[in-house]
């Protein structure tokens, strides 16, 4: 058995690393203190943050209103940001560290095999009407995210090997799970996997209505979680306001009970040119997923405005371009006719050459992203290869290239292949993302400077979807992926030859190429290695494949631009999603008064 | 000025616009596609008459603009050296209306200065060669909708108006039919249907067709309201009763009483045309990058980073204001004329 100690300091800068260290001691004295004075003294977790003061609401713009309070369905992001204050996990990822640390499990142990996981719990905690928590909730929890009636959205990533996780309480305080076989990413499958109240929702269960549980109409007092706010109040249209949990099982370490706040409030502003307006307008408290081009435009009166913004560096999302590789029907022949040179490594490596992706870093985001040479942006540290460049933009390669690639100019000087058939080719693109889009009139512009003709055709987004999953009806498409929860078994469904988003070529019965069959075989292997040194160097092989051949063109990932009131404390934004609410029990206001109220 | 002369003014400014779209390549400084990575967002360049050393000249010139380091929209001028303003020089090459090459412009300065009348947008192309570009598409584009969907409406409201019974109920039903319809789902429909990359003259077209075949039912409900009336006035009963065909009656004596009906929709209908080419871009159907048509350069300002920090980019939307009076000028001239018959 391995124990799995809470937090490593092993790479830090020394005042984070003592902090950390500090941090560990104070909650081993804190579990194992609690532990020997009686079973059902709360067993907090200490925070290692500043020590804040409490009282004062937050409030937070949302694009849309959230739909609803049950953790069990959730699919759309603004409820999923308001379910994230209300719930807790077992074992939770930090988003500043991106590693996992205990939460509701006070620690786990793993077996040699990677196959059982056994976790302790906290004692005496208690959920937010003030029922306590123990392992019978763990237990009904997980009956209920792997129902196949239910379908909730977390049972795909629940089932490991084709079968669910066998659950088993083994006393009041400790949980088997059993994996039918080894899974890397081990603790972090219980990431975001929001521990329900058994005594709550047992009932509605049973009846089998657990999917219409919990809605936006649902009274407070029949709602109960473990997140640092419980729900409070919903005006439709309006607002939803969440109030402090009393009952919540994190202290400071002066032993004040978190959260600070009193009240998170959530409003609705449906664009993202209307949550800047009410932030610069002091409506809003904290900013997230802001454009370059707006950021620019907020910094200019950042001091006299009393609102402070930050640049986090590359996040997780990269943008790419990619041809269509797919097996096409015989009435798609234009389309088959280009793919001659479009499944040429030679012209895929010819069109990343001739692209200027510092223009695109400049024009595009005023210098508030980087260009990529792979799909692991420097964002991910625990994952990125560090060995690959983004390729520098040379006309002359993309020349040589492309006469590698077997074509030829033609009297008019344009370029032919064997056929004689013009290189020129359409990209599509989703017509409301103006990002994307000024992304295309740059590339569309460097690629006729190597004689390339390119034609842009902007779409609406749902039917350039259908066309890239479904029909193949398209050329070249220009697309920006978010990148999960940074770890490279959350990127299978991209890169496995049979995965559902393996876009350049969906719906693969074997491999279509000896590269495509090595991912495969690495993606396979690294997502049952329990050495991380392993996996990843596997990871970077497959990344430097991914660079090689590229299947896609990658351009660039942006930075992740946030900003809040400048002063909210303890405010330590993350690349990770939720990126600014993710530590929403540590924040606090430093202003004297309790807050504004609004 | 009277009325008439400020009528013929009107037209003679109007033409003058379309003219422009003729000698688009000649009037314009630069290639509208053409891209100055490093002068994006720059404001509209300062003409200057004294230079450094107190010397006045007597050509204009400018200063080069070169980035401030470090920065992404500022720019200093070097004053080293002077570039006067040249007429007919040569430059990026053009062909006058799609057929006679040329490579003179009107105007112009010498590398590495440039002249930006109206400033540059985000990939730093000339905003006022582009605005002198998109006479070439908009305007066109918006005229040709509009007469469609006004004379679409014109015959069905007439037709709807002067026959009554079935014939209107069933017009206009269909024109309400029209009005209610979702077209945005119809136009996903339709771009769906077509091939994939449009050769700029099909999205040319496909516009005006698009635009005319959506905004008929509204000219052509106001038609028939007025056809509706004139056909019981005492003139219109005369003619038949000395027995005028319905063609006849229709074209000599209730038309003409729609028409000023039609010629008011015509001047309310071509800016909307014009606008109407942003939401078609947005479905995929409208003239795309990198042409410079006159909807999305509007719809490029309606941002607002750019609301609040680029203010030449509404340059090209203020000279549009202007624009559009000379249209009202000029259907309130034709309807004098067509209509009233007054000089």
């Amino acid at each position: 058995m391995r124990e799995n100690r809470p937090v490593t300091a092993r790479g830090y800068p020394l005042p984070v690393a003592v902090a950390l260290l500090l941090g560990t001691l104070a909650f081993a004295w804190a579990a194992d203190g609690g532990h020997a004075r009686a079973a059902q003294a709360e067993e907090f977790l200490v925070a290692t943050h500043e020590v804040g003061r409490h009282g004062g609401q937050l409030v937070v713009t949302q694009r849309s209103e959230p739909r609803t309070l049950n953790p069990v369905i959730v699919a759309d992001v603004p409820s999923r940001e308001v379910i994230n204050l209300t719930t807790g996990d077992l074992i939770h990822v930090n988003r500043e560290t991106q590693r996992p640390e205990p939460a509701l499990a006070r620690s786990w142990t793993v077996s040699p095999d990677g196959r059982r996981t056994t976790l302790t719990l906290r004692r005496g905690i208690r959920f937010s009407d003030g029922d306590p928590f123990d392992a019978d909730d763990v237990v009904f929890s997980f009956e209920v995210y792997q129902d196949p009636k239910i379908d909730s959205p977390q049972r795909e990533l629940l089932s490991v090997g084709g079968r669910p996780i066998a659950v088993r309480k083994i006393d009041q305080y400790t949980v088997q799970f059993d994996l039918a076989e080894p899974r890397a990413v081990g603790e972090r499958l219980f990431d975001t996997v929001a521990m329900l109240p058994k005594h709550r929702l047992e009932p509605v269960f049973r009846e089998g209505r657990l999917a219409e549980a919990w809605r936006l109409g649902t009274a407070p007092s029949d709602i109960a979680g473990l997140g640092p706010f419980r729900f409070q109040q919903y005006v439709p249209g309006q607002r939803l306001a969440l109030e402090r949990n009393p009952h919540y099982w994190k202290t400071d370490r002066a032993g004040g009970r978190l959260p600070y706040l009193d009240r998170v409030t959530f409003v609705t502003a449906t664009s993202e040119d209307a949550q800047v307006l009410r932030f610069q307008a002091g409506e809003a408290d904290v900013l997230a997923r802001v454009g370059a081009e707006n950021f620019a435009a907020l910094e200019r009166d950042q001091a006299s405005r009393g609102y402070a913004l930050k640049d986090l560096g590359p996040g997780l999302e990269y943008s790419m371009l990619f041809f269509n590789l797919n097996d096409l029907t015989e009435a798609q022949s234009a389309i088959a006719a280009k793919q001659r040179w479009f499944g040429l490594t030679a012209f895929r490596q010819a069109v990343s050459a001739a692209i200027d992706r510092d223009s695109i870093v400049r024009l595009v985001y005023r210098g508030r992203a980087t260009p990529l040479a792979g799909h692991v942006t420097p964002g991910n540290r625990l994952w990125t290869n560090g060995q690959l460049r983004a390729p520098a933009r040379s006309t002359a390669r993309a020349k040589e290239l492309l006469r590698q690639a077997g074509v030829r100019t033609s009297a008019g000087g344009q370029w032919v292949d064997a056929q004689g058939q013009p290189l020129e080719f359409s990209i599509l693109v989703n017509a409301s993302n103006p990002v994307l889009n000024a992304m295309a009139t740059i590339i569309q512009s460097d690629l006729s400077q190597i004689g390339l003709r390119v034609r842009i055709v902007p779409f609406e987004f749902r039917a350039m979807l259908d066309r890239i999953l479904n029909t193949h009806e398209y050329e070249a498409a220009l697309l920006s992926l978010g990148g999960g929860d940074g770890d490279p078994t959350s990127e299978m469904n991209v890169w496995l030859s049979s995965g559902p988003q393996h876009l350049w070529h969906l719906g693969q019965k074997s491999p279509a190429t000896p590269w495509e069959s090595e991912i495969d075989r690495l993606m396979r292997a690294q997502a049952t290695m329990l050495d991380p040194s392993a996996r990843k160097r596997a990871y970077d092989r497959v990344q430097q494949i991914v660079a090689d051949d590229l299947p896609f063109i990658f351009l660039v990932s942006p930075n992740v631009l946030v900003g809040s009131r400048r002063d909210l404390g303890n405010f330590r934004p993350a690349v990770l999603e939720p990126q600014v609410l993710w530590n929403a029990d540590e924040l606090f206001w430093r202003r004297p008064s309790p807050g504004p109220s609004r | 000025m009277s009325r008439s002369s400020r009528g013929r003014f009107a037209v003679v400014l109007l033409a003058a616009v379309y003219a422009s779209a003729v000698l688009a390549g000649f009037l314009a400084p630069y290639d509208p596609v053409e891209q100055n990575r490093l002068l994006a967002f720059a404001p509209p360049t300062r003409l200057h008459l004294v230079d450094d050393s107190g010397r006045l000249h007597l050509r204009p010139f400018v200063y080069a603009l070169v980035p401030r380091p470090g920065t992404f929209d500022v720019y200093d001028e070097d004053r080293s050296r002077p570039y006067p303003i040249r007429l007919f020089p040569n430059g990026a090459s053009y062909r006058l209306a799609a057929l006679i090459p040329g490579d003179r412009h009107l105007f112009g300065v010498d590398e590495p200065a440039r002249l930006f009348l109206m400033g540059s947008d985000e990939y730093g192309r000339d905003l006022f060669s582009r605005l002198i570009h998109g006479t070439q598409i908009s305007p066109v584009a918006g005229l040709l909708a509009a007469c469609l969907a006004v004379s679409v409406g014109l015959v069905i409201g007439g037709v709807a108006g002067f026959y009554g019974s079935v014939t209107d109920q069933v017009l206009m039903r269909v024109a309400e039919l029209v009005m209610a319809v979702p077209w945005l789902y119809l136009l996903l429909a339709l771009r769906a249907a077509l091939p994939l990359a449009l050769e700029p003259i099909h999205a040319f077209l496909l516009v005006v067709v698009v635009i005319g075949v959506v905004g008929w039912a509204r000219p052509a409900r106001l038609v028939r309201s007025v056809v509706l009336s004139a056909r019981t006035r005492d003139y219109v009963l005369a003619a038949r009763s000395f027995g005028a065909s319905d063609a006849r009656v229709l074209r000599r004596h209730v038309l003409p009483e729609a028409l000023g009906v039609a010629l008011t929709q015509l001047a309310l209908l071509v800016p909307q045309c014009i606008l109407a080419e942003v939401t078609l871009s947005f479905f995929g159907l409208g003239v795309g990058e990198p042409l410079p048509s006159w909807g999305n350069m509007l719809a490029g300002v309606q941002r607002f980073h750019v609301l609040a920090s680029y203010w030449w980019m509404f340059l090209p939307g203020l000279a549009l204001v202007p624009l559009f009076l000379i249209y009202y000028a000029v259907t309130d001239v034709l309807h004098r004329r067509l209509v009233l018959r007054s000089p």
